[in-house]
């Protein structure tokens, strides 16, 4: 069995949605890609999945992941790779008028 | 929300200070046992949208990371964001409805007539997004909140 240890990866979580994750600001999962890690992610909170993902499953607009320093959308988007201890956030982008 | 004095003021001269431009920033503050956001102190940041910022405002992921620092260096969270209404009442627009982000945050709006501000409501978005429902604001003195 080869060991899952290094794909790792710790999900900061914004406060509002703390109450799908019973209060836990970060969520440690695994994952090889940012896809991956989100996928379990909202499998192990599902009530997490309406406030990340539209109705064609993509990501909301204003959700924006960043591994580390580094969005998402200036790498391979959701498919970037991760690397064990990674550090994943959840960023929202808010806009109005 | 629960809040103080100084927060309520803070958020109004930032609508007057960027008048006729809507001004916009983050509250920060802590979570209650029943889920009530307590604004604590705000995080004043650019309206980044690109035109026309007196009708829209804009704040970006790297403006949310940098509120976000700066309300773990005083142990807050980011517990919702505040921005103005020039010359329009305080209540969310369609485009408000549209762009909003999560449940949960607390969102202020503060009416700004003549670069006077006037009201300051508070709304937080429905868990299936369809509509903002009216959030009451409780005053507290500084030292209890």
């Amino acid at each position: 069995m080869p060991t899952t240890e290094a794909t790792t990866v710790t999900i900061r979580i914004p406060t509002p949605l703390r109450s799908a994750t019973d209060g836990a600001s970060t969520v440690e999962v695994k994952g090889t890609t940012v896809n991956d890690a989100l996928r379990t992610l909202v499998d192990q909170y599902p009530e997490l999945k309406d406030n990340l993902y539209n109705e064609d499953d993509e990501l909301r607009r204003f959700v924006n992941i960043y591994v580390g320093d580094d969005d998402i959308r200036f790498g391979d988007g959701v498919e970037t790779p991760l690397e064990g201890g990674d550090e994943v956030s959840i960023v929202p982008s808010i806009a109005g008028g | 929300m629960i809040t103080t004095p100084n927060v309520l003021e803070a958020i109004r001269q930032h609508g007057a200070d960027a008048y006729p431009e809507e001004g916009c920033g983050f509250l920060l503050g802590t979570v209650t046992d029943d889920g009530t956001n307590r604004v604590t102190t705000l995080h004043r940041a650019a309206n980044r949208h690109a035109e026309n910022r007196e009708r829209r405002y804009e704040l970006t992921a790297d403006d949310y990371r940098e509120a976000d620092a700066a309300a773990h260096e005083q142990a807050l969270d980011v517990v919702g964001t505040y921005h103005s209404h020039p010359d329009h009442p305080a209540a969310p627009s369609e485009t408000d409805l549209a762009e909003a982000p999560f449940p949960g945050y607390t969102y202020v709006i503060v009416s700004v007539h003549d670069g006077t501000p006037k009201d300051l409501t508070a709304w937080s978005l429905a868990p299936d997004r369809s509509e903002f429902h009216r959030e009451r604001i409780t005053v507290e003195s500084p030292e209890t909140a």
